[in-house]
């Protein structure tokens, strides 16, 4: 047994804790809601331990994804306050514990997704956590500020892959979840990016209010809002969902578009003066969370 | 040497919790595959 003092905790067998943290568990909160929703607004439903299971696979890619996306950003991370008590840069870890959880929990979230509902859902996982963490984290992120809007896609697959893992197919529902989410990340990414740009800025990444400055960035939010306003009413004059979700997603859009207004009118450049940013980014949260059960509660009220 | 005793505990206890979990989530996945496979087949109970 070698004679190493404990100042050195990353030499020790990781805790599985800092295991658990590695797979950002909030983060993973609203993957597996989002994905749940699509596979409950699922024109047929599996058996709940397929269904189960689909869910389990979807939170264990995102996990795997917030494992790998750690283990490459881990020098970023500790430049930045709001990461630096991460388990990597906080050195309770060392890299290859977090490659090799992050790579294994990939695999077995692919393999059996596949095993339990069908390869095309397993396709999809695979292919959104090949996005996430080689096109937006290693590409997208340390290069351009529209990082997050391509970047986006990754967390617009869980409903995608809800839905297909229960029929086996694509729908036009779906893909309007996928542009839901799509549409919304970046307002959602911008507004807080806006009020901690000061530790992107120290880790050198180039977010959009970084780059291009606050007041472009404030427009870019309410841009977007817009055609994500649109998209998440779009499933009522579709047909495709009912006079609830219509009512509901109007509702919350408009207030989704008036918060995002706010932030546009703000002129505060300090993260003190920024409330109207703050307001919106928690908002976000709820809308998507809202919007989704909404969705799910309108397709078994039609039923 | 102090220091290299408590690193030793440290890795044995760390070790033992990691086991445990390790046996309990081998345990739900044999009991998740089990009903997977009821699922598959169709088997009505």
């Amino acid at each position: 047994m070698p004679t190493l003092e404990l100042t050195n905790p990353a030499a020790l067998p990781a805790d599985w804790r800092d295991l658990v943290a590695l797979t950002k568990p909030r983060v993973m909160s609203l993957v597996v809601f989002s994905g749940l929703c699509g596979l409950l607004a699922a024109p047929e439903l599996p058996p709940f331990v397929l269904g189960f299971t689909a869910i389990l696979c979807i939170a264990l890619g995102a996990g795997a994804c917030g494992a790998l996306n750690q283990w490459y950003e881990a020098d970023l991370d500790a430049k930045m306050r709001r990461t630096a008590r991460r388990p990597l840069p906080a050195g309770r870890m060392d890299r290859q514990s977090a490659l090799h959880f992050g790579v294994g929990l990939a695999f077995f979230s692919v393999l059996l997704m596949g095993l339990a509902t069908n390869w095309f859902a397993a396709a999809l996982l695979a292919v959104s956590i090949l996005f996430y963490v080689l096109v937006y984290t290693v590409w997208l992120k340390p290069r351009t500020a529209q990082n997050i809007v391509i970047g986006g896609a990754a967390g617009a697959f869980p409903p995608l892959i809800g839905w297909v893992a229960a029929t086996g197919h694509f729908a036009a529902l779906p893909l309007l979840l996928f542009a839901i989410i799509f549409l919304w990340t970046p307002p959602h990414f911008w507004a807080l990016s806006l009020f901690i740009r000061s530790d992107y800025a120290a880790a050198g990444i180039p977010m959009l209010p970084v780059v291009a400055g606050v007041p472009n960035t404030r427009r870019q939010i309410f841009l977007y809002s817009l055609p994500m306003a649109a998209a998440a009413v779009a499933p009522w004059p579709l047909g495709l969902a009912g006079p609830v979700y219509g009512f509901a997603a109007a509702v919350l859009s408009f207030v989704f578009v008036v918060l995002a207004a706010r932030v546009l009118a703000n002129r505060g450049s300090e993260p003190a003066h920024m409330d109207a940013e703050k307001h919106l980014f928690a908002y976000s949260v709820f809308y998507l969370f809202a919007l989704f059960a909404v969705l799910v509660a309108d397709r078994w009220l039609a039923q | 040497m102090a220091g290299a005793v408590k690193f030793e505990e440290e890795v044995v206890r760390r070790q033992r919790e990691r086991a445990r979990i390790m046996a309990l989530l081998l345990g739900a996945f044999v009991v998740l595959l089990f009903f997977i496979t009821i699922a598959k087949t169709g088997i009505n109970w």
